[in-house]
């Protein structure tokens, strides 16, 4: 037997400690997706309404927006890349990277320039490790995200993609890094989106610009009801005016959604990953009890046999010796 | 319109703060304060921070502070549409009053401050209103 019985008996204990934790953390994911989970519910309505609303307004107006304007030669993209703010989840944070990568290349490809926007602290580490420049970035909540964290984002995309337009004086918002940086043409986002408990994908949306037609939004679960005339509506004050209202609201509802869809998935993997850790661990447990005994017994079984072939040679001297 | 009530649904973005049957509700547009009635138009107009009012189907009366927002009228349905929304109960008056005070100290020069003010006024009004 090549480890000792104390060696084996330290690694025994250290796996249960490490057990322990994982548990630990396998339980504290599971308790917190069902808050992560109510938290997207909570949120549905109002981005259901929004969604009605943007309907509404470009169905029954042919006001055009800035936010809504297809650029004609696209030449600036931004990406919105949702992390974690944490590991210890299993294949979330990589797959959701290797997403991005996959977006950013597709991007370049077609002559854009890609201006990344990251939130979460893994993301962050990700590219400033390969010292790739982030325009801008966020973290520190990852797992439950609030309304102003999404609007922050909201605000500094939308400052961008602005930015080249003449009517938006908004620049003042934009992070003051580089001001020659041409305007973003396009904007995604990269999140990871929850389908069940067991199924989490990375997934892409182009946010801007905002290709509105009756019904958008299908793939957030945020689509009206079928069969849902809109009615003729009135705008207060004018429809050009309410659009320019609700366009950045619906662009912040989205970006929150995401983070939201972000944050239960996160917490799925982790659990997922922690339970995997924490069956690992009693496997080792088990082999490593397994293997401990056997040198226990292996022993005593040596012992036994050197006192007998002892006794034995004993005996033989004696007769001998008689 | 068949029956006369409003179906009123106030949602802030990150849950629905108050939904139910009203006869009538107040709002406060970019255009000034808007009554919405059972049978009113379809619409959409842009609020301020201000004050709502709901008067329920009981005779209660609902009074809630909201941000900026919407209010959208379609078929006696009335949503409200709010980043941020608080009904008067929930909000501490002290504290109101305090913010509004630190708020009003601050100035109003800029649109920002502006807000403040008028986000804080609202809440205010708001408790009051409903006392």
């Amino acid at each position: 037997m090549a480890a000792s019985l104390r060696e084996l008996r330290g690694k025994i204990k250290s796996t249960q400690a490490t057990k322990k934790i994982t548990r630990a953390m396998e339980l504290i994911a599971a308790s917190r997706i069902i808050k992560a989970q109510q938290q997207a519910q909570a949120a549905l309505p109002y981005a259901r309404e929004l969604t009605r609303a943007v309907s509404a307004v470009a169905t029954f107006s042919n006001v055009d927006h800035p936010l809504t304007t297809e650029h004609p030669d696209p030449k600036r993209a931004a990406v919105v890349i949702i992390t974690s703010d944490r590991g210890l989840a299993g294949s979330y944070s990589s797959a959701l990277l290797k997403e991005s990568e996959r977006l950013v290349e597709k991007l370049h490809s077609e002559g854009k320039e890609v201006d990344l926007y990251v939130s979460g602290r893994k993301g962050i580490a990700y590219f400033t490790f390969r010292q790739r420049d982030l325009a801008d970035s966020w973290s520190g909540y990852s797992d439950s995200p609030t309304y102003e964290a999404a609007r922050e984002i909201a605000e500094a995309i939308l400052a961008a993609f602005l930015a080249g337009d003449e009517s938006h004086e908004e620049s003042d918002v934009e992070p003051a890094e580089d001001n020659e940086r041409t305007p973003v043409d396009e904007v995604h986002v990269v999140f990871t989106r929850f389908r069940s408990m067991l199924v989490q994908e990375p997934d892409v949306i182009r946010l801007l610009p905002l290709e509105v037609v009756e019904g958008v939004a299908d793939d957030d679960d945020q689509l009206p009801q079928d069969g849902d005339i809109l009615p003729l509506y009135e705008f207060e004050p004018s429809a050009a005016e309410v659009l320019d209202a609700l366009l950045p609201r619906y662009v912040t509802s989205r970006i929150f959604a995401a983070l939201l869809q972000a944050a239960a998935s996160e917490l799925a993997a982790r659990q997922r990953a922690m339970k995997s850790a924490t069956d690992n661990a009693e496997d080792l447990i088990q082999k490593y009890t397994r293997i401990a005994n056997q040198a226990r017994q292996a022993g005593i079984t040596q012992e036994i046999s050197e006192i007998v072939g002892g006794a034995n040679a004993l005996a033989d001297a004696n007769a001998g010796s008689e | 319109m068949s029956d006369a009530l409003l179906h009123v649904e106030l949602v802030a973005a990150d849950r629905v703060v108050w939904s139910g049957e009203a006869t009538m509700v107040i709002a406060r547009t970019s255009e000034g304060d808007l009554g919405v009635l059972p049978g009113h138009e379809s619409m959409l107009a842009v609020l301020v921070e201000g004050v709502v009012e709901v008067r329920a189907d009981g005779g209660e009366v609902w009074v809630a502070a909201v941000d900026a927002g919407f209010l959208s009228v379609a078929d006696d349905r009335v949503s409200i549409l709010s980043e941020q929304a608080e009904m008067s109960h929930e909000i501490d008056l002290e504290r109101a009053r305090h913010d509004l005070e630190r708020a009003q100290s601050e100035g109003e020069d800029d649109d920002e401050a502006l807000e403040a003010v008028r986000r804080a006024e609202a809440r205010v009004r708001a408790v009051e209103r409903a006392g």
